[in-house]
């Protein structure tokens, strides 16, 4: 593998002076007070508190924060000494989303698309493409559809892109948050293979420290309030940080402590049970049948883990046990005590009777909001319910503070930060307090602190008697909340039985 | 789901250049348009169903992706006969229906028009891949490369749209305001789809950014868009089609002009 070799391209240099940013529209710098120097070819990862402006930095060295209509700058950040923006492909910047990365239908043109903007010659692009989508180890056609590839594929596919356009500077933005552990692997070794071959500059930030921390040379923290907090070899910055990196909601390795812990077991007996489920058979549209053959019961204050490969059917089974969609064969039924007085079958309830019984928060918040401010967001199901006012009022101050929202109450929820949504997105169906709670990767690209607050609440709901279902591929949170797991195997094949654990 | 599905297929019909095909397609519609005569729509109907042999489409395919056009020229045709401006010999009359020789002649005229400019449309754009029709746009017709990759890329998240559509469904669903009225219910959802459709498109455009998309150098292509002989010849046969259409509807005096 030649990769970088050839035209391997000048590392570049960071350099902030006193730099700052403030998105327009808002009060607070989202970065205040940096100042700091990367040299050329080091390796460095960016930590610090969600809100401290991680994000912003690496936009600003990508060149893609905008203009002055987009917001104001204090202060100078400069590339090779120069301004990032001035020189469009110095830097290559991988985002969190591997959605909204493709650009292009066939995998050979998204990893061209960057080098033809910067008007590299035809047979130089294909060229490029070719050692990039080998180095990042994906081996598929070039005319191989984008919207064919799993998570972990499209963020190599992405990383490609990026590569060919030979960047000094490398960005990475969270790149394996939303990725399943597998594809969580395929893209740090990418990354890793890339590293070997490349000289160049590479700044990424992650919560989990675990991932890169062999990889990079140098730990930066961000302090929330702005400046630095802390600099240095990763061990040591994270030996003198690691309490407070650890209450900010990084992932440090070796503090696991602290973590919330059930009261109570599992109290056995058929009397619990909410919903049975035999033979059922799971669909995601009428015609496309996911998974068949699954036999399972949900019980009153008991944990299920519902895990499995991408594909397996995990969140169509979560909607169907939900309520939400029909099952295409078998049995789901609720237990007289669960469906009081509503239909057997969860699919023949109402909109609003299924309010107190199932709650079910979605994989993105953002599909489950409706209403313009947080305290609106939370009144929404109560409201529904024909709740009184006053009870409306008191139960959406109740969750506003145990959610810790109460300062944002009247901020519209799609500007809030991930882990505020997610927050939210719990709270919006714990409001009408049903007797069900279905989850759908309720810590998916969460950090720690938010995961610690999640678990908790659950494990508390748990205790108090809340049947839980939860979809997952995060293992520390099926130990931390499952009392039992239902794993669905790959397509085609059948599920295997609940294991006991 | 994906409105950007690649096209295959080895004959002749799928290298052409994509604008070759806009443009016969067009020309042929252009010319047709310009009478409401049965004659031309059958000499061109005609010959586009000899061509049609040459395409490389299977019966399947061809039958399958021209049902839309099988289904509303005939229905569009029987609209006209029953409710057609009444002229001539009157055969039937029922309320405001009136089946006239007027009306049946102009029913069988429109249903064969709408065949003879719906079936090439389609015969020529099923085999149209988008990432090609906008590298023609741009290298061969010279549209602005910003604004055709743009569309080109916010295509893509069409797909995205249904999923989001679908999810939203569901969660209203969940959040107890799924009982009410449709029509209200549709129009949240609509405005939902609205805002997402937003962040997404945002998201994508700096993506897009970060590959130097809109930086101030002259732009290469890495799919080199041609317009040869395949393509000259394809848009001659669409100009002969269209040619001896209006000759023989001129010389056997069926010619109508539609603004006279």
């Amino acid at each position: 593998m030649t990769a970088a070799n050839s035209a391997t391209p000048r590392s570049a240099s960071v350099d902030a002076r006193g730099w700052g940013w403030r998105h327009a529209g808002r009060t607070g710098w989202a970065v205040a007070r940096l100042d700091l120097r990367i040299e050329p070819g080091e390796r460095v990862l960016l930590l610090g508190a969600s809100g401290a402006g991680k994000s912003t930095l690496l936009h600003a060295l990508a060149g893609v924060l905008g203009g002055d209509d987009e917001g104001e700058q204090h202060g100078r950040l400069l590339v090779n000494g120069g301004e990032p923006a001035a020189a469009r492909g110095q830097a290559g910047l991988l985002l969190q989303d591997p959605d909204s990365q493709v650009i292009l239908a066939r995998v050979g043109d998204d990893v061209a698309f960057g080098c033809e903007n910067l008007g590299v010659p035809r047979e130089e692009i294909w060229r490029r493409v070719h050692e990039c989508l080998a180095l990042v180890g994906l081996d598929v056609p070039l005319g191989h559809p984008t919207s064919a590839l799993s998570g972990g594929q499209k963020q190599r596919l992405a990383l490609a892109g990026v590569l060919a356009m030979r960047p000094g500077l490398l960005l990475l933005d969270e790149p394996t948050a939303n990725l399943d552990p597998d594809g969580v692997i395929e893209v740090r070794d990418a990354v890793a293979r890339v590293l070997e071959h490349s000289a160049a500059t590479f700044i990424v930030i992650e919560h989990r420290v675990a991932i890169w921390q062999d990889l990079v040379n140098r730990v930066i923290v961000l302090d929330q309030t702005g400046g630095v907090l802390a600099d240095g070899r990763p061990d040591d910055v994270l030996t003198s940080q690691g309490e407070r990196l650890s209450m900010a909601g990084v992932w440090v390795p070796g503090r696991g402590h602290g973590m919330p812990v059930r009261r109570t077991i599992v109290r056995g007996g058929s009397d619990g049970i909410l919903l049975r489920a035999e033979s059922l058979v799971i669909a995601r549209t009428k015609s496309v049948v996911v998974a068949r053959d699954i036999d399972l019961t949900v019980g009153a204050g008991t944990a299920l883990a519902v895990t499995g490969p991408n594909g397996s059917g995990k969140s169509t089974l979560a909607l169907t046990l939900g309520g939400l969609l029909k099952p295409s064969g078998g049995q789901l039924e609720a237990s007289a005590g669960f469906a009081a007085g509503a239909a057997a079958a969860p699919i023949g309830w109402t909109s609003r009777q299924l309010l107190t019984r199932v709650g079910t928060v979605f994989q993105d918040p953002e599909h489950q909001f409706v209403a313009g401010t947080v305290r609106a967001e939370l009144a929404v199901g109560p409201r529904a319910l024909g709740r009184s006012g006053p009870a409306v009022d008191a139960r959406v101050d109740t969750l506003l503070q145990r959610l810790r929202l109460d300062h944002l109450a009247e901020a519209n929820p799609f500007t809030l930060s991930g882990g505020e949504k997610r927050r939210l997105s719990v709270g919006t169906v714990l409001a009408t307090q049903p007797r069900l709670l279905v989850l759908d990767e309720p810590t998916f690209g969460q950090d720690f602190r938010t995961w610690r607050e999640v678990v908790a609440l659950l494990l508390e709901l748990i205790d108090d008697g809340t049947g839980v279902l939860a979809v997952s591929h995060d293992s520390d949170f099926v130990a931390a909340v499952a009392d039992r797991e239902y794993r669905l195997l790959p397509p085609v094949a059948t599920s295997q039985p609940v294991v006991q654990r | 789901m994906s409105l950007l599905s690649i096209p295959e297929g080895t004959r002749a019909i799928f290298r052409v250049n994509p604008v070759a095909k806009l443009a016969s397609a067009l020309l042929l519609a252009g010319v047709l348009m310009l009478t409401i005569d049965w004659v031309s729509a059958l000499v061109a109907l005609g010959c586009e169903l000899v061509l049609f042999f040459w395409a490389g489409l299977s019966a399947r395919m061809f039958l399958l992706r021209t049902l839309p056009v099988w289904l509303a020229a005939p229905t569009a045709g029987l609209t006209t006969l029953l409710y057609g401006q009444a002229a001539g010999q009157v055969y039937w009359a029922f309320g405001l229906i009136h089946v006239t020789q007027g009306s049946s002649e102009l029913a069988v005229a429109t249903t064969l028009r709408i065949l003879a400019i719906g079936l090439p449309s389609v015969v020529l754009f099923v085999t149209v891949d988008p990432t090609d029709l906008a590298d023609g746009l741009a290298q061969v017709v010279r549209l602005p490369s910003r604004f055709v990759l743009g569309g080109l890329a916010g295509l893509r998240l069409v797909g995205l749209f249904i999923d989001d559509w679908r999810a939203l469904e569901l969660a209203r669903r969940a959040r107890g305001i799924g009982d009410g009225g449709a029509i209200r219910r549709l129009a949240g959802q609509a405005f939902a789809l609205l805002v997402l459709s937003i962040r997404r498109g945002s998201k994508l455009a700096t993506a897009m950014e970060a590959r130097g998309f809109g930086a101030p150098i002259r732009r290469t292509w890495a799919r080199p868009s041609t317009f040869g002989g395949r393509e000259y010849a394809l848009v001659g046969m669409g100009l002969i089609v269209a040619l001896l259409a209006v000759v023989v509807s001129v010389a056997t005096g069926n010619w109508h002009f539609v603004l006279a």
